[in-house]
């Protein structure tokens, strides 16, 4: 142990002022920076407004549906409605959320690293995002109105015939320009991580979320040009006479669905594994262990990366058209990396010291959410269940599970990491309220919508004359859909409140990582000093020498590669 | 190992009367019952993975809560825990997934049928055309068409669109397929009840999607003998009106053609 009881590598004799960078300020200091947590913090603010807006379309959507002939919003707006809730929530949320806003603040710290690889790069993605998001949403105010062919915009309906107008052109302009700044995220998430590690800072002694975030990257690399080449394939289908999807100029519609599912399919990973990663930091940090089954859990989350190359299919089983067998058995495979997180989650807090403060409710909250979401994806895996549930509210409700879970953990991560950003933590009470809201407002909003597809209802219909006796379910989802909305204003009244009224101090959670470590928030390349590095929790092994890791539940009988002094 | 693996779904459907239905229904065809009792095998899976974790969790949050600022043992490897949780899941996997192959290969099997229904898809409404019977039923929207078939009969369905992707979703047979422009979708339905099935489109096509409505109509043998030979010609009188309607009303009337040539 003595190892970690050494001085810090000290990068300057003596502590600068944290503001000694000498940069512009104000305005011009968002719009001019190249600075990894200013961007970031752009993508935060920017990404919890776009929750926002698509959090309003849905309160409008479970409106409409709290009776079966209601006429709040007319069949078209309708369309337009559920189609950009998908949209704002995927492309320009949750996204962005994961791979733009904490990782971009988090990583370079955990590892170490003074900024991004690539900090104009860094720079450029924000500012695509951003223009893309207002180049999609400024569909509401061309004639016709916004994209309304559903956020998966499957071919032919997406083409100039079924869905003239500009509309339709701007969501594919908006999702070209987002596509490029996560496709450069992900560029220069690789090259950070793989150039910038601190010295000692090994690939496995990486934090979890680190690594996480790296394999987001890939799967991004992998995912995204994808989509980006689909989508110039559509906007030629609608403007330069192509015939790509249209079975009359001999093309095959079904290939967009490939197309989109070869890039939907990882998505949903790119989206969840960094949720994976942030609520692993705040189960151990929480529990006072470190993460149980470390090396399981990375392999556990490249072969969650590997598998969703290979299962995209499954959205596509009642096309009639694709193989059932191996894209079954690939989806249900992707179970077992799952349900081997799970376990190490569990483990993490077994025996630990648990604290429940508001993030680590909010990753418990994951949890339960997270696993009706899973155990129903189950079923999704098996061709014949899904025949059964396709299209209807069964799948609404399952993937509702999985980024309502996410959004826990987008929460959690907030309340967790927002500290380090801000240097001030957010009020604890006013936090657990918000949580309660949180999450008993997405199981009444969930768990209605799987009885609901059970009884046939299908998705994306305003109206349902059919049969009346959904209504009382919808009515419980809509109530749900209200809670989690009350949920959302109480996270603002806690930020309004809670400003720069509780100093955090660098270190408030006894961390683990090396964010931890330096000041809250961070200098400008964010290291003063920094720890020796020799697992994968040196600002813990820094603050408790004596309490590092036991390999296999004993100590190790040597330390490391700990070059002798 | 084909009989090992049918073992569970012959004990299961045997006991199908007390195992709870898990908010699915049996529904009226064959493969919508062996459907039904992979979604309670799924759902008793479901149900003991789910009161396992769920338990551990509660447990641990419960007992396990921080009381001293003590430092609890750092425990992080423990392999032959580690090695039980990928071994069971994968054991698990397998199983779920055969079962799932022979519930599928009945569901997708063609077996040789004596009647035949063209369904056509188009925005927005439903054709059902029997070849040979000289009969076509055709409806738009809310007008809800009705495609009857009779029951205890292998019905084999030809499933087209006319121009998006639609979806041909009868929840009563727990079953849905979509209707691709350009692809010749082919099922099977063996009904065991007759009765009459609401059902409507269940994938995005438009701005009617919601009123894209149709029923499915199982009666008896001598019944729809009987229903073919009355409404032959009526229907080919209002088949031929509702086509020019249809004509005038699609946005792509060359396509219309096009599938009818499928069929």
């Amino acid at each position: 142990m003595t190892d970690v009881l050494d001085p810090p590598i000290v990068f300057k004799p003596h502590e600068p002022k944290p503001d000694e960078h000498h940069g512009p300020t104000g305005i011009l200091k968002w719009i001019t920076t190249t600075d990894h947590k200013v961007i970031g913090l752009s993508y935060t603010i920017t990404a919890v407004i776009m929750m926002v807006i698509g959090g309003a379309f849905a309160e409008i959507i479970r409106a409409q549906l709290t009776t079966p002939n209601n006429t709040l919003v007319s069949l078209a707006q309708y369309n337009e409605l559920f189609t950009m809730h998908g949209s704002v929530m995927i492309y320009l949320f949750a996204g962005p959320f994961a791979f733009g806003a904490l990782a971009n603040i988090i990583v370079p710290i955990q590892i170490g690293a003074p900024d991004m690889a690539f900090p104009r790069l860094n720079a450029l993605s924000y500012w695509l995002y951003l223009t893309g998001s207002i180049t999609m949403l400024s569909g509401f105010f061309v004639a016709g109105g916004a994209a309304n062919f559903g956020w998966v915009a499957y071919a032919p309906l997406s083409n100039s015939i079924n869905t003239p107008g500009s509309g339709a052109d701007l969501w594919i302009g908006g999702l070209l320009l987002t596509g490029f700044s996560a496709i450069f995220t992900g560029v220069n998430l690789c090259a950070t991580v793989f150039y910038l590690r601190a010295p000692g800072m090994t690939m496995f002694r990486m934090p979890i979320f680190t690594w996480n975030l790296l394999v987001t990257a890939i799967l991004i690399l992998l995912a995204f040009p994808v989509l980006t080449a689909g989508l110039i394939m559509l906007y030629c289908d609608r403007h330069f006479g192509t015939h790509i999807f249209s079975v009359a100029g001999g093309g095959v519609p079904v290939l967009w669905q490939h197309i989109f599912w070869f890039w939907g399919h990882p998505e949903v990973y790119i989206l969840a594994l960094p949720f994976f990663g942030m609520i692993t930091e705040i189960f151990a940090v929480f529990s006072k262990k470190p993460v149980f089954g470390y090396k399981g859990m990375i392999f556990a989350t490249i072969t969650i990366g590997a598998l969703s190359l290979g299962v995209w299919a499954h959205h596509m089983f009642t096309t009639g058209v694709v193989l059932l067998p191996f894209f079954s058995i690939m989806s249900f495979l992707i179970a077992v990396p799952t349900g081997i997180k799970f376990f190490n989650w569990i483990g993490t807090m077994w025996r630990g010291k648990i604290w429940l403060s508001t993030a680590m409710l909010m990753a418990i909250g994951f949890l339960f959410t997270f696993l009706v979401g899973g155990l129903t994806g189950v079923y999704l895996a098996s061709p014949p269940l899904d025949f059964f549930t396709h299209d209807t509210y069964f799948i609404v409700a399952h993937f509702h599970s999985i980024v309502m879970a996410l959004v826990l953990g987008a929460m959690g991560g907030l309340y967790y990491w927002g500290p380090k950003i801000t240097g001030y933590l957010l009020n604890e009470t006013i936090g657990k309220v918000q949580f309660w809201f949180l999450f008993i407002g997405i199981q009444l909003f969930t768990l209605p919508m799987y009885l609901l597809g059970l009884r046939g209802m299908p998705r994306r219909i305003p109206v349902y004359p059919l049969d009346p006796s959904w209504q009382f379910l919808n009515q419980l989802a809509t109530v749900g859909a209200v809670l989690i909305g009350i949920s959302t204003i109480v996270f603002v009244i806690n930020v309004a409140y809670s400003w720069k009224r509780y100093p955090a101090g660098d270190n408030p959670w006894d961390g683990h990582t090396l964010e931890w470590f330096t000041t809250s928030p961070p200098p400008h390349h964010n290291f003063y000093r920094l720890p020796r590095i020799r697992s994968e929790r040196p600002t813990w092994d820094y603050n408790h020498p004596g309490d590092a890791a036991l390999e296999h539940g004993h100590h190790h009988e040597q330390l490391d590669e700990v070059p002798s002094e | 190992m084909l009989r090992i693996i049918a073992l569970p779904v012959a004990a299961l459907a045997l006991a199908g009367c007390t195992v709870p239905t898990f908010g699915a229904a049996p529904g009226a065809t064959t493969s919508s019952q062996s459907v039904y009792h992979l979604w309670q095998g799924f759902s008793i899976g479901a149900a003991i993975v789910g009161t396992l974790v769920v338990v551990l969790i509660l447990w641990t949050i419960t007992f396990h809560r921080r009381e001293s600022d003590d430092i609890p043992k750092q425990t992080q490897y423990h392999i032959p825990i580690e090695l039980t949780y990928i071994i069971v899941p994968i054991l698990v996997v397998i199983g779920l997934f055969s079962w799932t192959m022979v519930v599928e290969n009945r569901e997708v099997a063609n077996p040789k049928t004596s009647v035949t229904i063209d369904v056509n898809a188009f925005q927005w409404g439903w054709k059902f055309t029997y070849p040979g019977e000289n009969v076509v039923v055709i409806g738009q929207t809310t007008q809800n068409p009705e495609m009857v078939m009779p029951v205890n009969e292998n019905v084999h369905i030809n499933l087209t669109s006319s121009d998006v992707v639609h979806s041909f979703y009868v929840h009563a047979f727990n079953f849905s397929r979509l209707a691709l422009p350009g692809v010749l979708n082919q099922f099977t339905f063996r009904a065991v009840d007759t009765g009459t099935y609401q059902s409507q489109c269940s994938e995005i096509c438009g701005l009617y999607h919601s009123l894209m409505w149709f029923r499915v109509k199982v009666v008896s043998q001598s019944d729809y003998t009987t229903w073919l030979a009355r409404n032959a010609n009526a229907f080919t009188a209002q088949a031929a009106k509702n086509a020019t309607n249809q004509q005038t009303s699609s946005i792509t009337p060359t396509k219309i053609t096009k599938s009818k040539g499928d069929n």
